[in-house]
């Protein structure tokens, strides 16, 4: 099924946030993606972040830094942001299999330089939290909105990893070519 | 121009490109497992096509919570098991054959060089050490693995890693995996295959190969690749005896994927280990990476031998080399898993399992288990573990837990002495 993308931000300023940290693995017994809600993010210990915060519900984008979401293979990452709507993840960097199964899913996993992660960080400070990113796939552009300023940034998506998301996902794409 | 081993393997397993940089590879093998699987069996049977691409190239096992803990982990372990009862996937490995993963599947003679490999478990980078090209996916390659199988990649780059000097008496191939991580950081090999060479990794057995790839994913490598050798072949011999005249003979064929000597390399890293010594994790993530000699003292709660990375023979002599004639500290809980009932068997047989039993420790069943806090072995807030597995994470073992990575010998004389220690000086 295809996905919307942008909304409020939240705001993540580690690097290497990792798989386990996004869903610990006392959870991956569970086998629907929807028992996963009320656990997202829930052992990332990060100064002014609450798992269980107002801040994460609203969210509909997280940005974060370098190597997001090294770690373990587990899907059980992306649909835990799927089934809060989380449906956008910006990073300077991703793990492979992470990135991978954000598309494979048809979600994004957008990267922007780290200087460009800083402008968004800057943005954020100067809007005490209160940030927009509006997505246009089609342009490949995002637009934040925050305390009346508007910030665009052009982002680079391979053609298969949009085809990936326009599909709807990996299955999809490859039930079609197969 | 010459090729890497990924460059060969790819280029002789392309199914299609749909997009300039995008290879959709034909698969020899998907592996699968009871936590990573059902959710994609469960999405098959969602949409209609609960089907298989080719039963014979499909292996299952049931490892990282096995025999059942609870309710949930029951249905995990039957969802796996019918599906593969119902498709006759006859390489099924259910309570009492099972053993975790990457050891029970290398052990049965899946992995042959130059196959394609994919399964939804990033140690799965462990089989390049039969000069495979494996890789850790998701649940949704996975499943269109098992549907199609096919799996789609980015052409990674490779790093030639050369491995060279002489490795010192109780220095083994975790100690060398984690300098190499430590040098490489935890994103040093992203999107990258790391091909290992050189004098160090020919004297390598096979199970040491296999710790050595373990690790590549901790430096977001795509897989870790050795060279296939007649080391690889006389492992492999009781299983390829019938395709081949002689080992020469299946020597010649395997050395087809070996990297050609004007293979071109994103970066080649040599590395003269002849003065490395043991070493250790310290904090978070596995390329906070020190000798063993400057955490000396440490104290630690717990100390757990086995998993995917160290829980295969070679690893259970070495840390009976330390134990044995010695007892555990009181402080100190000993766990040990042997990674396969074969692996168990022989250590039995060997009088490594006694060895362990008299020192204090207590001996489980094959499992994933403590690895990542799912069972037998859970760490309480606030606890240390030395660990010869693979990932250190916060919370890795159980939330507020703490675990140093080190070599099986490592892990046995912390357990010995209470606190970290160089088995060397015991």
């Amino acid at each position: 099924m295809k996905k919307t993308f942008g909304g409020p931000a939240i705001f993540l300023d580690r690097a290497d946030i990792n798989t386990d940290e996004i869903i610990p693995a006392k959870y991956l017994t569970e086998v629907t993606k929807e028992a996963l809600t009320p656990y997202c993010l829930e052992d990332l210990k990060l100064e002014g972040f609450d798992p269980k915060g107002e801040e994460l519900k609203r969210a509909r984008v997280v940005v974060s830094r370098a190597n997001f979401g090294c770690g373990s293979s587990r899907e059980h990452a992306p649909w835990v942001f799927e089934v809060n709507d989380i449906h956008t993840i910006i990073a300077e960097s991703y793990a492979r299999i992470f990135r991978q199964n954000m598309f494979n899913c048809g979600m994004l996993a957008i990267e922007l330089p780290a200087a460009e992660i800083q402008r968004l960080f800057d943005l954020e400070e100067a809007a005490a939290g209160r940030i927009e990113i509006e997505v246009h796939l089609d342009r490949q552009e995002l637009v934040a909105q925050a305390a009346g300023r508007s910030e665009s940034f052009r982002f680079e998506i391979s053609p298969f990893d949009k085809a990936l998301v326009q599909a709807g996902g990996w299955v999809e794409y490859a039930d079609a070519r197969y | 121009m010459g090729q890497t081993t990924a460059e060969k393997i790819f280029a002789a397993h392309l199914r299609d490109e749909p997009f300039p940089g995008t290879k959709v590879l034909n698969l020899d093998r998907v592996f699968c497992h009871e936590i990573t699987t059902p959710v994609a069996i469960a999405d098959l049977e969602w949409r209609g096509k609960d089907r298989v691409f080719d039963a014979g190239k499909i292996k299952a096992v049931i490892d990282h919570v096995t025999p059942s803990k609870d309710s949930k982990t029951a249905l995990q372990a039957k969802m796996l098991r019918d599906w593969a009862h119902r498709h006759q996937i006859k390489d099924f490995f259910d309570v009492g054959r099972n053993g975790v993963c990457h050891a029970i599947f290398p052990e049965k003679g899946y992995v042959r060089p130059g196959f394609t490999v994919i399964m939804g478990d990033s140690h799965t980078c462990t089989h390049g050490a039969f000069g495979a090209f494996a890789a850790g996916v998701g649940t949704t390659d996975l499943e269109v693995g098992i549907l199609k199988g096919v799996c789609a990649f980015r052409e990674p780059t490779t790093i030639r890693v050369n491995l060279t000097g002489i490795l010192q008496p109780g220095v083994v191939a975790k100690d060398v995996i984690l300098f190499v991580i430590g040098q490489l950081g935890v994103n040093g090999a992203t999107d990258r295959v790391l091909e290992f060479h050189g004098p160090i990794v020919e004297a390598m057995s096979m199970d040491a190969r296999m710790t050595l790839c373990n690790m590549a994913i901790e430096a977001g490598g795509t897989c870790g690749i050795c060279q296939p050798d007649m080391t690889t072949v006389d492992y492999l011999w009781p299983f390829i005896q019938g395709e081949f005249a002689s080992r020469d003979a299946a020597l010649a064929e395997y050395r087809k994927w070996c990297a050609d000597g004007d293979a071109v390399y994103e970066k080649v890293l040599t590395f003269d280990v002849s003065a490395l010594e043991p070493q250790v994790t310290y904090g978070f993530k596995p390329d906070c990476v020190k000798p063993v000699r400057e955490m000396a003292g440490t104290k630690v709660d717990q100390v757990y031998i086995g998993t995917c990375t160290n829980g295969r023979i070679e690893d259970l002599r070495q840390a009976a080399e330390v134990l044995k004639g010695r007892t555990i500290a009181d402080s100190v809980r000993g766990i040990v898993s042997p990674a396969t009932p074969k692996i168990f068997q022989e250590a039995l047989n060997e009088g490594i399992i006694q060895i362990f039993m008299d020192a204090g420790f207590c001996v489980t069943n094959p499992t994933c288990g403590a690895c990542l806090g799912m069972s037998n072995g859970v760490l309480a807030e606030g606890e240390v573990c030395a660990s010869t597995s693979n990932r250190n994470f916060n919370g890795r073992m159980g939330k507020g837990g703490m675990v140093h990575l080190m070599s099986p010998a490592s892990a046995a004389a912390a357990a010995v002495t209470g606190v970290i220690t160089d088995a060397r000086t015991l």
